[in-house]
């Protein structure tokens, strides 16, 4: 039998910071036609929307996992029998008998919700010998929420040490869920133990839910399908910032998102918090706890940028339809920087210092509905000159924008540029994207009056497009005066553009 | 603004619009020379004549087909049954012809039809029943069940303006027992909107009619043992104010629904089933109905006292959801 085996999708690793994924659409039905890399099915998570390609040909067997259910990295979702393979598939698939077929479903405990085989007419009784093997090739990640504190069916509650599981009502599951509370740290007042709405409101109130809440914190049975891969650039997760253990019920620090949800008082809406804004709001919190933030801001005279950006302008745009910005002229001047500062470029990991011989650049971007954030990253930008900065740069911001970023365009990113001057402002003091060392805030080009020497060297007052640039970097790792050579010489390279160079 | 009985809420509103508008006129089985079963009309062929309050003869059918027949060309008429009970005979021109005209003709059928309803007195299976849900059913009919003197007057102008067929369902057993202060003035209490009857943080109880009373008298009881209960009225069953309800329900968490009315097909699943569609992820504990049971109503005044849900009975259920 030239049978290939199925193949399995499973939920991809989106990020070193994501654990979980939402399944939002099926692209194509049990039964249907699929071929490689095509959209099977579109997912979401805290950090990108997008589609997943199939990742072979054939026949899409079984869907695992349903739209709107939320599955950890790794978990299979669906079975795809290749071509030609689909008629002899039972045979190999299915369990031979029933009571292997319980070791089979143990086997792949976490996906098997709907039932695993295929429907098998006839069970191929005659071979009971192979016990069916794994059909999941790759670790497969646990099947209770491993850190993940979204509630989504009764946890058990210890009632009165009888160890009897009672229910978790619909409301307290989803309270548990908005505000990350492990339910079986509450002692409940309810009937038999339960835990009441009010229950686990006093709970929120008290601020004792904390603990558990950090879902970005990899959880530790998908780390071996990431680690062994070991030169490529990912960098793996700082372990700066370990999940504390969950506390029963002592009062905490209020976490980010965490804040007692206090009643509504006149003139006030609830809006509910997506996946992304708890994000940002986790990340950015766990950046400011992991990083000494120190702010540094130099201006630069963009005179003879303007001039030669003038001049490419029309080039660029009429011979490659792309617009020279001046964020990238930036970007490339800091490139070209990052170079001579390897540790701006770098990470403190553990305690080891990282240095790298690429840049991968992020950049900050608002997304079209005003309403998140998102940092997709040019890889191996060292090698891009300006035309390719300004495109590559321009390309992935609409795509972002639009929320068509892939998995790869938000991980492994270096460093970072913030460009908020669209606005006019002139200075900001921005967070550092973990795990990375420092970010550059670019703002307005300004008109401005600005000293300068003349012909005969004698003081002078010119109108200058003047930009302020800041550095913010993490002063664990970067020593002011090592951030002020790396702007001194970043504005130098803007201040005299060197158009053969660049 | 004086204090009135339910019934008199009802008459002066009734006495009002047809001193107001020429187009109203009443017609029912005893409601001219005898003033109306329960004295609702009393007086009233006095004051309008035998033209405008009108001795019908003894057919369901023949009033409301004849309430039907004088709205399409124009009137505004009142009827009333003796008794709720009695609906069942005009059901076809209520149901086949009133409830369908406007749809099929774009003709207006602005009837109102009174309907003395519910039990606890020994009125046996004729003259006891809330028959609100069969109605309920039926698109094209609305559905009002006034629980307090006010809301009786309010509710009964906006059913007099209102251009369709509506059923009036006044409770007996509210006639004489209940006194309130009335406004004086013409108003309308729209429909759709329901009233919170009394504030709460615990149950919500959502009921109408007689049995808001029964569920105050309940809650009142619970008082001493720190249960706080919200009773939402709603009025009207047909628009029925679901945002009201939804409302009480994410605050509470905790939901009886209680009717007069028997258990299967009550109007109290309606309710129920969307509060578990619509605000499950509110929910703290099942949902609750209390009912009366699946029978005829009893003669007997104990067997009548344990059909009928009693404060008891309505304590215990939200006691019970109380302590989920």
């Amino acid at each position: 039998m030239a049978t290939a085996s199925a193949i399995d999708v499973v939920m991809p690793q989106m990020g070193v910071s994501v654990s979980e994924g939402t399944i939002t659409k099926w692209l194509k039905q049990e039964g249907e036609q699929v071929a490689a890399d095509e959209a099977l099915l579109e997912i979401s998570t805290d950090k990108v929307d997008t589609e997943v390609p199939s990742p072979g040909s054939g026949v899409l067997q079984q869907i695992l996992v349903q739209e709107g259910e939320t599955v950890d990295v790794g978990v299979k979702l669906a079975v795809i029998v290749p071509e030609g393979a689909a008629a002899e598939a039972p045979p190999e698939e299915a369990p031979p008998a029933p009571a292997t077929q319980e070791a089979a479903a143990q086997a792949e405990a976490p996906s098997s919700s709907e039932g695993e085989t295929p429907a098998p007419a006839q069970e191929p009784v005659s071979e009971p010998a192979p016990p069916p093997e794994p059909v999941a090739p790759e670790p497969v990640a646990p099947v209770a929420e491993p850190a993940a504190p979204v509630v989504h069916e009764p946890a058990p509650v210890e009632a009165d040490g009888t160890g009897e599981r009672t229910f978790v009502s619909p409301v307290v599951a989803r309270i548990a869920s908005e505000h990350g509370v492990d339910v079986s740290q509450i002692s409940g007042t309810g009937r038999g133990g339960r835990v009441t709405k009010k229950d686990i409101l006093a709970f929120v109130e008290s601020g004792a839910q904390a603990a558990p809440a950090a879902p970005e914190a990899p959880a530790p049975p998908e780390a071996p399908a990431v680690e062994p891969t070991a030169p490529t650039p990912e960098p793996e997760p700082a372990p700066a910032a370990p999940a504390p253990p969950p506390a029963p019920s002592p009062p905490e620090p209020e976490p980010a998102m965490a804040q007692a949800q206090a009643e509504l008082t006149p003139g006030e809406t609830f809006e509910p918090v997506s996946a992304m804004r708890r994000g940002i709001a986790e990340h950015m919190r766990r950046s400011l706890d992991t990083s000494a933030h120190v702010t540094s801001a130099i201006e630069v005279d963009m005179s003879r940028v303007v001039e030669i950006r003038k001049k490419l302008k029309r080039e660029y745009q009429q011979a490659y339809g792309v617009n020279p910005t001046y964020l990238s002229f930036v970007a490339r001047a800091t490139v070209e920087t990052l170079r001579e500062y390897p540790w701006i470029n770098g990470e403190l990991r553990g305690d080891q210092i990282v240095t790298r011989n690429y840049v991968n650049l992020g950049f900050a971007v608002e997304l079209a509905d005003g309403k998140g954030l998102i940092v997709p990253v040019v890889r191996h930008a060292e090698g891009l000159n300006l035309l390719g900065m300004a495109r590559s740069v321009s390309e992935i911001a609409a795509r972002a924008r639009d929320k068509k970023l892939l998995p790869d365009d938000v991980q492994g990113g270096t460093f970072t540029i913030t460009n908020p001057g669209g606005y006019g402002t002139f200075h900001g003091t921005p967070v550092i994207s973990q795990p990375q060392a420092a970010i550059l805030g670019t703002y307005a080009v300004v008109k401005r009056p600005w000293v300068i020497s003349d012909d005969r060297g004698q003081d002078a007052i010119a109108i200058r497009p003047i930009m302020n640039l800041t550095l913010t970097y993490d002063h664990r790792l970067v020593d002011g005066a090592l951030a002020g050579r790396f702007l001194r010489d970043l504005r130098e390279r803007l201040e005299t553009w060197d158009e053969s160079k660049y | 603004m004086a204090e009135k009985t339910y019934l008199q809420a009802i008459s002066d509103g009734l006495r009002q619009e047809m001193r107001r508008d020429k187009r109203v006129f009443v017609i029912g089985e005893d409601v001219g020379v005898y003033g109306g079963a329960f004295k609702v009309t009393l007086g009233f062929q006095e004051e309008f004549g035998p033209w405008r309050v009108i001795d019908a003869p003894l057919s369901e059918t023949a009033i409301v087909g004849g309430c039907t027949g004088a709205a399409i060309m124009g009137m505004r008429p009142v009827a009333e049954m003796q008794f709720a009970d009695f609906i069942s005979c005009a059901w076809d021109q209520l149901v086949t012809v009133a409830a369908k005209q406007r749809y099929r003709a774009g003709t207006p059928v602005p009837i109102v039809v009174r309907l003395p309803s519910g039990g606890g007195f020994s009125g046996g299976p004729f003259h006891s029943q809330n028959p609100e849900s069969s109605f309920a059913h039926i698109p094209g009919l609305k559905i009002v069940c006034p629980a307090t003197p006010e809301d009786a007057k309010g509710l009964l102008v906006s059913a007099i303006e209102d251009p369709n067929p509506v059923l009036y369902f006044e409770h007996k057993h509210l006639y004489r027992r209940l006194k309130a202060d009335v406004p004086d003035d013409r108003y309308t209490t729209p429909f759709g909107k329901a009233r919170i009857h009394r504030e709460g943080d615990d149950v919500s109880v959502i009921t109408w009619g007689a049995m808001v009373h029964t569920a105050d008298d309940a809650a009142k009881q619970l008082e001493g043992d720190g249960i706080s209960v919200e009773i939402v009225d709603l009025r009207t069953l047909v628009p029925w104010d679901k945002h009201a309800v939804l409302a009480s329900v994410s605050k509470t968490s905790k939901a009886i629904v209680l009717h007069e009315d028997t258990h299967t097909g009550g109007f109290g699943g309606e309710i129920a089933a969307t509060i578990a569609e619509e605000a499950f992820e509110e929910l703290d504990a099942p949902l609750k109905r209390i009912t009366a049971p699946d029978a005829p109503v009893p003669f007997s005044p104990p067997l009548e006292k344990a059909f009928i849900p009693q404060v008891e009975n309505v304590a215990a259920g939200i006691k019970e959801l109380a302590e989920y």
